[in-house]
Order: structure tokens, then sequence, then C-alpha cells
């Protein structure tokens, strides 16, 4: 059976949950094999083993970590060629689509960004992609190379799987091309504690009805275990950081569960979220666009509908 | 220094988004505009360009009617314009237009930097500035957030989920900026008198020295196969709080298994 090649996202070692989903959608494509940049994969190896990874190739050089994204892709190009992967499959982060141009022009390969489903086809490799705001489903089909594919997290139900990896460790020949744009750099953001935007399985979202004040969304995003999330309104007014800015100009989400508490959902909030599984909403004005997605809408003032919904879930959970 | 901004047309998002028969974005029966991510690119070059020398350029590759992204551009205040224009390029996947962009960029001669938007804001696979880089061979540097050049050398800040990174690379570079880089100006009415006189150039595929088998809907590597639209949401229950609203929102998400 081929090998599936997969690009472990971790942050220092700790291998993130999307990785089990990428492993598991690369199971029906062929053989699993993860590529781990950086330090720890030996320890990231029993994680990887469970969710079928066969093999993890460890790649552990700075000349790889210091620079941006072109040298990752030729590690990747070195491997395709050596292997000739049923697929290449890469976690939809900006990271992860750039490795995936470049190494999609270096392998002349077929290119698919954002995946939300991906299974084998006659010939080659089929996908599904979400596309224009949620407004279109497109399956593609992958006709050239080795097929790269950046698959979106909460896309695939992960599968563990019996087994372990073997690690093998790989010399990284980085060419000086590679390494023209160099980190001089790297401030590591404060853990917040809660699970991070992207991956998140339940996101509740604060806009222009928190008037700056998020307590309310983070205290109700707590009781559910969800990350925190703005509309583009409420980061402009520097109320929240950019990085949890989810719409068309910033992260695409789509969790199990998104609420949106004080956002009208204006079209380009709605790119980013409108996948979401369940989506509930509170706002004050009935009118409200975001009220035309909803599962479940409470027309109200966040600042008393969200502290009672918290207290209430505390209260059920005992 | 000489910055070349790629900009792009792109159907305009608040309008019905949709597909021609040959599953490409339809082009036509809707309004365009140039995407709006794009503004921030051209505002960073004329900032740069302003507390220098050198000139903008603004490239687009698109059918007839993208020659509104330039235009646009103009009107902010870029110096001239390029449209590659070329019935052949139609259905053109990432690949294809990544080659015609790189193409274009070798024939405007000495280019310093190369800034884009950080996505379309249609196909929003924010990959074609890191094809570039790979195809021209110059540095990558993308999701730039602030940016400065001194003499020949760039630096950039990138954030990423986890952290906040400093980039550096020597010129000429191919750099893409975020929203949050700058505050996009709007054309004066000088600036748009002003356009109506600056050079446009169109280019055909073969003014760039490009196989038309290497563009358009039949080159690409991954094909779309079919196109399904959505059936719209349908909406939900909607309640009034009057005190009750956080109990039943608790309950809704209890009776969904999410507490």
């Amino acid at each position: 059976m081929a090998e599936v090649l997969v690009l472990v996202d971790h942050v220092d070692g700790d291998v993130r949950k999307s990785t089990a989903e990428l492993l598991t959608a690369a199971a029906r494509l062929g053989e699993p094999s993860a590529v781990f940049v950086g330090a720890g994969a030996q320890e990231a190896a029993e994680f990887l083993g469970r969710y079928g990874a066969a093999k993890v190739y460890a790649v552990e050089s700075a000349e790889v970590t210091d620079h941006l994204v072109a040298p990752v892709a030729e590690v990747l190009a070195s491997l395709v060629e050596k292997t000739s992967p049923a697929a290449v499959l890469l976690p939809a982060s900006n990271d992860g689509r750039e490795i995936g141009a470049r190494l999609a022009l270096k392998t002349s390969s077929g290119l698919i960004t954002d995946a939300v489903d991906v299974t084998p086809a006659d010939g080659g490799v089929q996908t599904v992609q979400s596309v224009f705001a949620g407004s279109y489903t497109v399956t593609s089909v992958v006709t050239q190379g080795s097929p790269v594919i950046t698959l979106k997290p909460n896309s695939v139900p992960v599968a563990e799987a019996q087994g372990a990896a073997t690690v093998e460790a790989l010399e990284a020949q980085v060419s000086d091309a590679a390494k023209s744009a160099r980190i001089t750099e790297r401030k590591e953001k404060a853990a917040s504690g809660r699970p991070s935007l992207t991956e998140a399985a339940i996101v509740v979202s604060g806009g222009r009805g928190t008037a700056g004040d998020f307590s309310p969304v983070e205290a109700f995003a707590d009781s559910l275990g969800a990350a925190v999330g703005a509309s583009r309104a409420a980061v402009d007014a520097g109320w929240y950081p950019h990085s949890a800015q989810v719409g068309q100009t910033g992260v695409s989400v789509s969790p199990q569960l998104y609420v949106a508490a004080g956002i009208s959902g204006a079209i380009q909030h709605r790119a980013g979220m409108q996948t979401s599984k369940t989506i509930v909403a509170v706002n004050k004005d009935a009118e409200a666009p975001i009220f035309e997605l909803v599962d479940y809408g409470v027309v109200g003032d966040l600042f008393a509908v969200l502290p009672q919904a918290t207290q209430e879930i505390q209260a059920r959970k005992g | 220094m000489n910055i070349v901004v790629l900009v792009k047309y792109v159907p305009d998002a608040q309008g019905d988004r949709s597909f021609e028969a040959d599953n490409t974005t339809d082009r036509e029966g809707v309004d365009g505009l140039l995407s709006e991510l794009d503004e921030y690119a051209v505002e960073e070059a004329l900032t740069l360009v302003e507390s220098g020398d050198g000139e903008v350029t603004v490239l687009t590759m698109g059918p007839d009617d993208a020659a509104a992204a330039v235009k646009k551009g103009l009107q902010m205040g870029a110096h001239k314009g390029v449209h590659v224009c070329d019935d052949a390029l139609a259905g053109s996947d990432a690949v294809a237009t990544s080659l015609v962009l790189a193409e274009a960029i070798r024939k405007l001669g000495q280019v310093d930097l190369v800034l884009t938007g950080l996505a379309s804001t249609d196909g929003s696979m924010s990959v074609v500035p890191a094809m570039l880089a790979e195809r021209l061979g110059l540095p990558q540097v993308t999701f730039a957030s602030e940016l400065s050049v001194d003499g020949s050398t760039l630096t950039a800040r990138r954030d990423d989920e986890s952290a906040s990174l400093t980039v550096e690379a020597s010129l000429p570079a191919v750099v893409s900026v975020t929203d949050q880089i700058n505050e996009p100006r709007y054309p004066s009415f000088k600036g748009i008198m002003a356009a109506k006189k600056k050079p446009v150039e169109t280019w055909s595929l073969a003014d760039l020295g490009v196989d038309v088998a290497q563009v358009g809907l039949d080159a690409s590597w991954s094909p779309v196969t079919a196109v399904e639209a959505r059936p719209p949401r349908s909406q939900g229950e909607v309640v009034t709080d009057e005190g009750e609203g956080g109990k039943a929102l608790a309950e809704f998400l209890a009776s969904r298994k999410f507490v």
C-alpha cells in the first residue's frame, strides 16, 4: 500500500487534534506516515501511532525551523520523491496552505486547499470543499502527481487505530534559496487555557453588542469548554485581539456549535462561521441578519441572557 | 524602489455568487470589484514609495472587466497599470495563475518588491504569493501585519496562533500583507481624475511567452467535477427574552447534548 504523508501540526511538541483528523483521513487513501518537524518527535510518536501513523519521519534542524515555509516544502518534496505517496495531507493553516502551494509546484502535483472531505477516487483522490461562504459545495479530483491537500479542522471524525509508529530520523538538506526569509525573533503568546479557535468543538464569539466587555462571553465560553472569538467590529475597536477574529478577513471556523453574542451577522462574519454545525445567536436586535442562520436564537441583552445561561449550565453540570 | 502590487477583480460577496456550466466562477452575471484585501497592499506600496522614491505598478490578470481593479489602484495613487488579458486564461487555477503572474513580473524588469493581499476574497486560497516566491526564486514574507524596509533589508511581523514572529529578508522579495497593516485610503477626486491619464498596458499570453496549453480550465491538475448549491439554512426557533432567555438557551444546548 502506498504511503500517505501527513505534516504534523504541533506547538512545542504538543500535537494538535487536527493531526489526528489528518491521519484518519490519510488511512482512507493508503498507509499514513507522519512528518514531524522540530523537537519532540519521539515523544509524539505514541500519539501519532494511536491514530494510524506507521512511520514518523523526524526532522530536527534549525535550518528548517528558523526560516519561513520554504524549507519544510523542500523536506516534503524530497520525501515525495523518495516515497511516491498516494497523497500529502497538511493542516489548513496559513503555514499548511503555503507549504502545500510550494510543494505542489515542486512536485507538479494538483493542490486542493481547505477540503472538508477526502476519499479515494478512480486514478486519484476526490475532495469536497465548501465555498462562497458555505453557499456551495464543490467536488474536485486531483489528476496529477501526488495530490497535495490541506484539510480543515473538524471535518473528519477521528478514529483510533491499533499500532505503533517507528521513528526515522531524516537529514534535511536545505538550499540557500529556501533560507532567504529568516525568523529572527519568536514571541510565544500567553496561553489562554481555552481551546484553540480553529480546533475547538464549540466557539462563542462576541461583537459590537459587548460594548467592549467580553466578560459574560468568556464566562459563558468557559462553562461550555469553548474557544472565544470576536467579530471584526469588536477587533477593530480594540476590544479583542485580531487572532480571535472570525470572518472573511480573519479565522474561518467550523465547530459543532457556534454562539454569536451581540453580533449582527454581516456577510463577512458569516463567511467565517456559516459551516458550523449548530448556530446560536443572542442579540438585542430581532432584525439582525444572524437570526436567519440560527438553529436557536434569543432576542435579548447578552448581559442578561449569557450570565443566566452560564449559571444554568454550571448548575446542570453539578 | 519599484513595487508591483497584485490586484484581483472579484465577484461582490454581497451579491449572489454562482458558477457557470463548466464549474468555473460566474464572472458575467454578477457585479465585481477590487478584492477588498488588495487595498491594504496598494496602500502599503504607496506609503513605502512616498517615504522614499520609485513607482508603484498595479498588475492584474483577468477578463476585460478586471481593468476595474487596475483603475481603482491607479485612483488610489499607483503610477501605472498592467492588465494580462487573454481568452485562454478563463478557468485558470492557482498554479496557472501564478505562472502567468510570474512571467508578467519578469517582463516588468527591475522589481524590488512584489506586494499582495493575504488572499483574494473569492478563491480565498492564500497560495499565490507562496507560489510566486517559489517560481521567481525570491524570499517569501507572507501575512505581514507590520512591514519596514531599510536599504535592501525588509523586516516584517507575522502572527500565527501560538506566536508572533519577526521575519527578515533581503530585497527583492514577495510580501503579502494582512488587513492589520494599515488603513487604506479612499481615492480623492484629484486621484480619480489623474488616474484617467495614467498608462495601462494590456498583455496577452503571447506577449509573455506563455503557452496556452499551460493555462485555462483544461490545464488544471485538480479540476472541479461537480458544484452543488447548498440549500439555505432554514431558520430555527427564535425566542424573546422576558427574563428566562438564558435558561431557555441552556435548555436548548442541553437538548443538543452540548452541556
